[in-house]
């Protein structure tokens, strides 16, 4: 049992690591998968190391959401490929 | 061209209308995936002006290009190959020295070992999305090598799946996933530094309202980095 204030430095940390992304992603092996989530339960570092990845992710998906073109670019646009007449709808 | 067939891959819009130059179709595909390819082109360029022509240029392409659109990827897809390649095209010229994305990344050392170890999922979301919190977010994505940033940006701000990423930059599934996985580990890394600074500063000045558990509220070395000398 690794206790909380070890440090992130035993090597199932480090050969794990690579997995941690397709894991966010619901994407990972079976096999992996296990292997992953029995290495958790041990490792408070690795723990946050999962936890703070989901949330830098869903953080870039929540402001992608809200970002919209500027209107003078929409319009330019528009004009140079002759459809501006579209612009309005 | 089997109309079934178009409808499937042309993500409701009607291939058949696009292909024989119809600018009211035309203009819902533009409208639909305007904002997108402006974004990917802002983010991967920097640049105001340059994302301008990159938007511009992709679809004055797609436009000439429909014509022999073969849909065997989405269009979607497509038009994301045709703004990223304009965007390297753009790049490379500006930067002479720029490294190929082609350049295999998939190597051993690749992988950087978390140093920031501190959980800041706990801070409100306000803060987390606040003003400065997403000029931190993208001045993260900025410092990215442009062979992580594109796949990221692709997955990750542009939703696509895996294949598509693949499709759009010629790289193997394996590929994408690798460096998909090294931009997140790298951008976790640069806002755990950011955010666990505010858990601190919050801590600080309210000791318990980011834990439920009195016993673990006074466990300060919950935030812990093996970068001691980092500024």
């Amino acid at each position: 049992m690794i206790g909380p204030t070890k440090r992130h430095e035993h090597k199932d940390c480090r050969r794990l690591l690579g997995s941690i992304s397709e894991y966010v992603d619901g994407e990972l092996s079976e096999e992996l998968c296990s292997m992953l989530e029995q290495h958790l339960a041990d490792c408070e570092d690795c723990r946050i190391v999962v936890d703070t990845m989901k949330k830098t992710v869903y953080l870039y998906h929540a402001t992608a959401e809200d970002e919209f073109i500027p209107s003078d670019i929409r319009q330019r646009l528009f004009e140079k490929l002759d459809i501006e007449e579209y612009l309005e709808k | 061209m089997k109309d079934q067939e178009n409808k499937v891959e042309a993500e409701g819009f009607s291939l058949k209308a696009l292909q024989a130059g119809d600018p009211a179709e035309f203009s819902r595909l533009v409208d639909t995936y305007s904002n997108k390819i402006y974004h990917l082109a802002i983010k991967m360029l920097n640049q105001q002006q340059d994302a301008e022509d990159v938007l511009q240029e992709t679809f004055l392409k797609a436009y000439r290009g429909l014509k022999t659109f073969d849909g065997r990827s989405k269009i979607s897809t497509w038009l994301f190959r045709i703004a990223t390649n304009e965007a390297l095209m753009i790049l490379r010229r500006k930067h002479p020295d720029f490294l190929s994305i082609d350049e295999p990344v998939e190597t051993e050392d690749g992988e950087q070992e978390p140093v920031q170890i501190v959980d800041w999922c706990c801070l409100p979301e306000n803060e987390l999305l606040s003003e400065e919190s997403r000029e931190r977010l993208d001045a993260a994505v900025q410092k990215l090598p442009e062979s992580l940033k594109v796949v990221f940006l692709l997955r990750d701000i542009n939703d696509l799946s895996t294949r598509e990423t693949g499709e759009v930059l010629d790289l193997s599934d394996t590929a994408v996933k690798t460096r998909l996985s090294r931009a997140r580990l790298r951008l976790r890394e640069e806002l755990s530094a950011y955010f666990g600074e505010r858990v601190n500063m919050m801590r600080a000045s309210q000791p318990n309202r980011l834990s439920e558990a009195p016993d673990k509220a006074q466990k300060n070395e919950v935030l812990r980095s093996k970068g001691e000398a980092k500024k």
